[in-house]
């Protein structure tokens, strides 16, 4: 099996560190891994968005046209990648400050208001992303939840260690309130 | 034993890699998109862990300098740069392999010329292939497709560069560079112990003195030189081409491609698949020596052959070459930066050899 | 002279040499030691490789000023800047003389050279470079010395700042730097006791003998 996901965002909204957490977990989990950001100019400020597939063979090329599943935090990634999603595909959304919401009728749509939760429901609005990772894990469980805090530990710095609890919560916070939009 | 497992950016592994490798020296200078290699090894302080000297020089001419001294002494030394970095120097790369000292070379190619970019690009094989710097010499280059194969050949690099007494260099760009991937570590290995008979350490028990150069002015002497370098290249030339064949068995078309490119067009074979279009690759993984034999017997079996790079055309001229007219040789190139995507690549075959 | 401090210290078969392009790339036939020879102006970062990786060998260049102070520069100043541990024989003779006399950094005011004919024009050749001076400022270097080989006596006087610049690396202290100007009779074309009456008379008065560092 491979999953092939595209996680897009906003510079400074954790898009790197959640697909890095997630291909940490799936080292973890004995997955083939492969983590591929956009990188240049763009990481600061601009869009920031980064490839990450986990597979059970050899993993061929990271640079990819469609995708099994999109992670997307900002309009401007929703517009660039709602039409590269597989037929059948997943759409994982985050509705803050978005307008123009997802149309397309041949995919899978979630919608996880994850920036507003973690500012109101965990006074933290750092911990958006692994809210929305945990709406994904919901939906598809790719990865075991032992292996989620297993690449925490890894993919956080030892400093960082004690805020892995409330990563975790985030996570689970996101399973609570991820909505379907559509599913096909 | 535990298997040593690590989720890791090309970059730190290719720092990581050369301090298990038991290098003795890095010696380097920052440039995008590999920084990383320098700013690893002066954060693990490998001085601690090995002994092994890392040293940010004032420029890439002193840093390849830096390296022909210490491959002078024998001892196993690399730098790492990108495209711009590895124009500063090629006088020195010239000199090394002049004088036949070894060392690893990498470069995490970016798009050009000039200043260009600092995106992935492959527009550095002829510089790289053909001989970047003056004079009749020739690098080993090596070209990995995975994070994998950047820590692997670290370690062949070394045992290649003092098989030969030849700089060898690894051929990668910045999505290798800066992807992570799963990456399974060798051992730790020892650095060298035994000095080399030829290397410049004072001459103390020798009795005689050592003497590295590449220069000699008699024209006969000179000439002599050159032989012994061809004659040094021919063998190189017999033991050490490497190469990857997928699906090539029932395979009607064939893409070549080296690197990042032949991991895509890896993809591009699976949507051809899909599509009921038997499309095979051989991947060459060695650039010098080129694996001309292979793809000129697989020339006899396949309708037609591809070339994808990311560059406007350099690695197909000896796919050309090795080929040898036999059929027709398409190419489809990005450059700038710009990364082919595997339904483009597919559509390139689709357009060269089936549509038309 | 330069191996006779060698031998003096007992040095000879831990030290390795280096010498670049110019009238240095004889100096092998000369010295009966290991040496490595360097790319035109490279031989402080060829210098600091070897030393970095057998930080208990003997290390000196011996450069030109066409190579020392024209095209490695960078080299130079940075090499003296991190304070290797190695030791500059730094040879100024006013002019390229290995490739038929072109002007080098160190040409004088007025000096004809292949490449100045009518002499050194400061407006617009620039002025003569005093490199001694110039690494004296940087904190790498223990040691900055001009010296000069021109008298019986001024030769023991140079074997000894050698001598004093070699002990100093043995013990660590940092970047040593030794000058020596000389005469060059073919690139100058003078007859030798001419040459040396013009050294006297032009090059030590702009390039002053004795230490500048110490």
């Amino acid at each position: 099996m491979t999953e092939e996901i595209i996680i897009a965002g906003f510079g400074g909204q954790g898009v790197l560190s959640m697909g890095g957490i997630l291909a940490y977990a799936g080292v973890m989990q004995g997955k083939e891994v492969t983590w591929m950001p956009s990188y240049g100019p763009e990481m600061r400020g601009g869009t920031s968005n980064v490839t990450v597939i986990l597979s059970d063979e050899m993993i061929s090329s990271p640079i990819l046209n469609e995708y099994d599943t999109a992670i997307i935090l900002n309009q401007p990634s929703l517009d660039k990648f709602e039409k590269m999603i597989k037929k059948g595909g997943t759409l994982i959304y985050d509705g803050n400050g978005i307008n123009r919401h997802p149309e397309r009728e041949d995919i899978n749509i979630y919608r996880a208001d994850a920036a507003k939760a973690a500012a109101s429901d965990l006074k933290n609005p750092k911990v958006a992303n692994m809210i929305v990772l945990g709406a994904l894990l919901k939906q598809n469980p790719i990865i075991l939840d032992e292996n989620i805090k297993k690449g925490l530990e890894k993919a956080l710095p030892e400093r960082h260690h004690r805020l892995i609890p409330l990563n975790l919560k985030a996570v689970e916070k996101g399973k609570e309130i991820v909505k379907i939009i559509r599913e096909v | 034993m535990e298997k040593d497992i690590k989720l890791m950016k090309g970059n730190d592994a290719i720092a990581e890699a050369a301090i298990r490798a038991g290098a003795d020296a890095y010696f380097g200078y920052p440039i995008t998109p590999q920084s990383e290699v320098i700013e690893y090894l002066m954060a693990e302080q490998p001085e601690k862990r090995t002994g092994m000297v890392v040293l940010q020089a004032e420029s890439e001419v002193a840093a390849i300098n830096m390296i022909y001294g210490a491959a002078g002494a024998g001892k196993r030394v690399l730098t790492t740069s990108s495209s711009p970095g590895i124009s500063l120097m090629q006088e020195g790369i010239s000199y090394i392999a002049g004088a036949q000292l070894p060392c690893v070379l990498v470069n995490v190619v970016r798009g050009g010329p000039g200043l260009g970019t600092i995106q992935p690009s492959q527009a550095d094989y002829f510089q790289s292939v053909k001989g970047g710097g003056h004079g009749d010499y020739k690098l080993i280059v090596l070209a990995p497709a995975s994070v994998q194969e950047s820590v692997d050949f670290i370690k062949l690099a070394f045992d290649i560069a003092f098989k030969y007494r030849n700089p060898v260099m690894l051929l990668t760009d910045g999505v290798l560079g800066q992807m992570m991937e799963k990456v399974e570590f060798f051992e730790q290995q020892e650095r060298k112990k035994e000095d080399e008979p030829w290397a410049t350490v004072g001459k103390a028990g020798r009795g005689h003195r050592n003497y590295i150069t590449s220069l000699f002015i008699k024209p006969e002497k000179m000439y002599e030189v050159n032989l012994e370098l061809q004659k040094k290249y021919r063998e190189v030339e017999k033991n050490e081409v490497r190469y990857q064949e997928i699906d090539t068995e029932d395979a009607d078309y064939l893409f070549v491609a080296y690197g990042t490119t032949a991991r895509i067009c890896q993809k591009a074979c699976q949507l051809a698949r899909e599509k009921g279009i038997k499309v095979g690759l051989l991947r060459p993984i060695s650039l010098y020596p080129y694996p001309y034999d292979a793809i000129n017997k697989l020339a006899d079996k396949v309708k037609g052959v591809m070339v994808i790079e990311m560059n406007h055309g350099q690695m197909v001229e000896d796919v050309k070459l090795a080929v040898n007219g036999k059929l027709e040789v398409g190419f489809m190139g990005r450059s700038g930066g710009i990364i082919p995507t595997p339904s483009e690549i597919l559509e390139a075959l689709e357009n060269k050899f089936i549509n038309k | 002279m330069l191996m006779e401090a060698l031998e003096d210290l007992n040095l000879g078969d831990e030290t390795i040499g280096v010498a670049p392009v110019g009238c240095s790339v004889f100096a092998y036939h000369y010295m009966d030691i290991d040496m490595q020879q360097a790319a035109h102006g490279r031989a402080p970062a060829v210098a600091t490789g070897i030393k970095r990786v057998m930080p208990d060998k003997t290390v000196f260049t011996y450069q030109g000023d066409g190579d020392l102070a024209a095209i490695g520069t960078a080299e130079t100043i940075h090499a003296c800047n991190r304070g290797e541990n190695i030791t500059f024989i730094f040879i100024n003779n006013g002019i390229y003389g290995m490739t038929g006399g072109q002007m080098a950094p160190t040409t004088l005011e007025n000096m004809k050279s292949s490449t100045s004919p009518y002499g050194r024009d400061l407006k617009s050749m620039g002025h003569p470079l005093k490199m001694t001076e110039l690494v004296a400022n940087l904190n790498g270097v223990a040691y900055a010395t001009r010296q000069a080989v021109h008298t019986p006596a001024l030769v023991r006087k140079c074997k000894k700042a050698i001598v004093k610049a070699f002990k100093l690396q043995k013990e660590n202290k940092g970047t040593t730097f030794v000058e020596i100007v000389t005469n060059c009779n073919s690139g100058w074309k003078m007859r030798p006791v001419q040459a040396n009456e013009w050294l006297q008379k032009n090059m030590i008065p702009y390039y002053p003998l004795g230490d500048i560092k110490k």
